[in-house]
C-alpha cells in the first residue's frame, strides 16, 4: 500500500512528530517501500490462526498488592527538563 | 593480556598472575589509545571501573569463586546504569542518567564484574549497521571501511578490537547475532523471558532480549550464567530453573541431530558465505552429529511480519518520550502540542521516526486487523514451523547473515535492503527461541557467521554445540588484523 503526503501529515500528527514539507515526499516514499514489504502478509491464509503476542503464550503474572517501590521523587525529577515545587512544568494548557 | 579469553583471565586473576586493577587499567589504556579508530564506546567510566576493580581484588583475596569477579566488561548503552549516562544511541537521551541499574547490570555487579563503559549502538537499537547512532557510526575492526553490524555494533567492535574481553548486548531481530557474525565473535540471544528486560530501554517488548558478545562459547556460558535470572520486575520474564551453562559444554555431539533449513540457503545468500557454512556442516558430521534437511515454510514471511510488529510496539514504547519528564526538550514551546512535536522531532533520528510512523500506521483505526493482527497470526505460523522442526532435530543450523560486512552508506538509502540483512535472524525473535552465532570462516578477510537455533530454554545445548565446534576449529581465535 502506498502512502501520500497527506497520509504522512496525518501519521505525523498522530505520532506527535513534525515532518517538514520538504521531507514529506521522501518519507512517504520510504514508508511506502516498507509497506510494500509487509504487504506480502496479505496473501497468507490465516483463517482460524490465533494471534500470538508472547512467544510462550504466557499470561500476565499477578503479585501481592503490596507497596514495593521506594520514593524516588527527587531523583526522578532531577533529570526532568523543567520542574517546580515537585511538579513537572509544561506550557499553559488551560487559558 | 588483552588477547586472553574471559576463562583465561579468570584463571590469571586467581593465580595472582595479575590483579583486577592492573587488568582494568590495561583495557582502559587500550580504549584511550585505540577507540578513536572504532568509536565503539559512547561513555568510558574509568573511575567507576577502577573502584569496582579494587573491590573485586579484595573479593578475590578473600577467595571469591565467581568466575566473573574482577573481569572488565562493557555494557551496551541500552542498559540503565545508575549515575552513568544511558543514551540508547539517541540525542533524545543524551543527558539521561538513570536513577537505577538494569537487573542485568546489577547481576554483573553482584558477580564482581567491572564496568569499563557503555558501548555505541544504533539509535534505540533500530538498525543493522550501527549507522543510525547519534554518536556516529562504529567501524568494523576487521575492515574500517565496513560496518560492524547492528544494533549492538559498539559492543561487537569493542570485543573484536580487544578493548573488552566481553560485552552485553540486546537482540530484537538479530542485533546480537548479526554483529557477532560481521565481527567474528560468539553472540547469543537467549530464549525470550530467560533474561530480565527490566532497565533495558524498550524497543519492541515482545521481541527484545538481552544476551552477550564474547570471543568463545565458553566465555558466553560464563557471562550468561550471570546474566540469566528470573526477575519479578519484568512481567514477561519466565520462571524457569537456572542452569550452569558451563556444565554441559563438553558433552559429546554423537547422536545429535542438526536440521538444515533449505529456505536459509536460497537466493540472496553470498556464495562464499554458503561455502563456509557447508564446510561447518561437514565439521559437525565429523564430530558425530547427524544432519538432515528440513523446511521452515514460512521463513519468507518473517521480515514482513517483523516490520509490522516491531514498529507497532516501538511506536507505543517510544510515546513515553514527550519532553516532559526526561529526555530532550525543545526550546520555547508555544503550547503542549508544539512541545511534544518539536521535542520528538529534534530528539529522534530518521530511522526511529520512520519506524514510529510505520507502527502508527499499522495500529491506526481501519488498519489494525489488516496489519497488526495479521502479523501476529503469521507470527504463530512461523513459530509453528520451528515447533514442528524440533520434533525431529536437536538444533537448527544455517548462516547468520546473507553476506559479510558491507561498506558504510551502501544500504542507508534503501531501508528494505537494510531490513533484509536480518532475514535469517528475525524468525528466531518472532518465535522467541534462543539463537547463537559463531565464526566459521573468512570471505575477503571478513568473518562469516554460523547461526545455531535451539529449542526453548536450550541455551546449554546451543553453547555445547558451539563449544565443540570451537574445540575442532580455530575460526574464533582469529583476530582482527589491526589488533594482532
Amino acid at each position: 500500500m502506498a502512502v501520500n503526503k497527506n497520509d504522512i501529515e496525518k501519521l505525523a500528527e498522530l505520532s506527535r512528530i513534525d515532518i517538514s514539507d520538504e521531507a514529506a515526499a521522501n518519507v512517504a516514499q520510504s514508508i511506502s517501500e516498507v509497506l510494500g514489504l509487509v504487504d506480502q502478509l496479505q496473501a497468507v491464509d490465516t483463517t482460524g490462526v490465533r494471534p500470538m503476542a508472547h512467544p510462550l503464550d504466557a499470561v500476565q503474572r499477578l503479585r501481592r498488592d503490596e507497596v514495593t517501590e521506594c520514593d524516588q521523587r527527587e531523583q526522578l525529577q532531577a533529570m526532568a527538563p523543567a520542574t517546580e515545587d515537585g511538579l513537572y512544568l509544561v506550557p499553559r494548557v488551560i487559558e | 593480556m588483552h588477547t586472553k579469553t574471559i576463562a583465561q583471565l579468570a584463571d590469571a586473576l586467581r593465580s595472582k598472575e595479575i590483579t583486577s586493577v592492573e587488568l582494568t587499567q590495561h583495557f582502559l589504556d587500550r580504549i584511550a589509545a585505540l577507540d578513536s579508530h572504532y568509536n565503539s564506546f559512547i561513555t568510558v567510566t574509568p573511575d567507576i571501573a577502577l573502584a569496582q576493580a579494587r573491590a573485586a581484588d579484595e573479593r578475590l583475596a578473600a577467595g571469591d569463586t565467581s568466575p566473573l569477579c574482577g573481569i572488565p566488561i562493557a555494557h551496551k548503552d541500552i542498559f540503565c546504569t545508575q549515575d552513568v549516562r544511558t543514551s540508547c544511541g539517541s540525542k533524545m537521551l543524551d543527558t539521561f542518567i538513570a536513577p537505577y541499574n538494569a537487573t542485568i547490570v546489577e547481576n554483573y555487579l553482584k558477580a564482581g564484574a567491572v564496568m569499563l563503559g557503555k558501548t555505541n549502538m544504533d539509535e534505540f537499537a533500530m538498525g543493522s549497521s550501527n549507522e543510525t547512532s547519534y554518536y556516529g557510526p562504529v567501524k568494523n575492526p576487521w575492515n574500517t571501511n565496513c560496518v560492524p553490524g547492528g544494533s549492538s555494533g559498539g559492543s561487537a567492535a569493542a570485543v573484536a578490537a580487544l578493548l573488552a574481553p566481553g560485552a552485553t548486548a540486546s537482540d530484537t531481530g538479530g542485533s546480537i547475532r548479526q554483529p557477532a557474525a560481521l565481527c567474528g565473535l560468539t553472540g547469543i540471544k537467549p530464549t525470550y523471558g530467560r533474561v530480565s528486560r527490566w532497565g533495558m530501554i524498550a524497543f519492541a517488548s515482545s521481541l527484545d532480549q538481552a544476551g552477550t558478545l564474547t570471543r568463545s562459547a565458553e566465555d558466553a556460558a560464563l557471562m550468561l550464567n550471570v546474566m540469566a535470572s528470573f526477575d519479578d520486575k519484568d512481567s514477561t520474564c519466565v520462571d524457569q530453573p537456572l542452569e550452569d551453562y558451563t556444565a554441559t559444554l563438553n558433552d559429546s555431539l554423537t547422536g545429535l541431530t542438526i536440521g538444515i533449513p533449505e529456505e536459509y540457503f536460497s537466493e540472496g545468500l553470498h556464495p562464499d558465505t554458503a561455502k563456509a557454512v557447508q564446510a561447518a556442516i561437514k565439521t559437525y558430521e565429523s564430530l558425530g552429529a547427524k544432519t538432515r534437511s528440513i523446511s521452515l515454510p514460512h521463513t519468507h514471511l518473517a521480515v514482513p511480519a517483523y516490520y509490522v510488529i516491531a514498529p507497532a510496539e516501538c511506536s507505543a514504547n517510544l510515546s513515553r518520550f514527550d519532553g516532559v519528564r526526561y529526555g530532550h526538550r525543545c526550546d520555547a514551546p508555544k503550547d503542549l502540542t508544539d512541545l511534544y512535536k518539536r521535542s520528538r522531532s529534534e530528539g529522534f533520528g530518521d530511522e526511529v521516526k520512520r519506524r514510529i510512523l510505520v507502527g502508527t500506521y499499522a495500529l491506526s483505526a481501519g488498519y489494525y486487523d489488516a496489519y497488526y493482527n495479521k502479523a501476529q497470526q503469521v507470527r504463530r505460523l512461523i513459530k509453528q514451523d520451528f515447533v514442528d522442526a524440533f520434533k525431529d532435530v536437536d538444533v537448527i543450523l544455517g548462516p547468520t547473515s546473507p553476506s559479510p560486512a558491507f561498506e558504510f552508506g551502501s544500504k542507508t538509502q534503501d531501508p528494505v535492503a537494510m531490513y533484509l540483512e536480518d532475514i535469517y535472524t528475525i524468525a528466531t525473535n518472532l518465535a522467541g527461541l534462543p539463537g547463537l552465532s559463531i565464526p566459521c570462516g573468512l570471505v575477503d578477510n571478513k568473518p562469516v557467521g554460523l547461526q545455531l537455533i535451539g529449542n526453548y530454554f536450550a541455551e546449554g545445548k546451543l553453547l555445547n554445540v558451539a563449544h565443540q565446534f570451537q574445540l575442532a576449529t580455530d575460526f574464533h581465535q582469529q583476530l582482527a588484523p589491526a589488533t594482532a
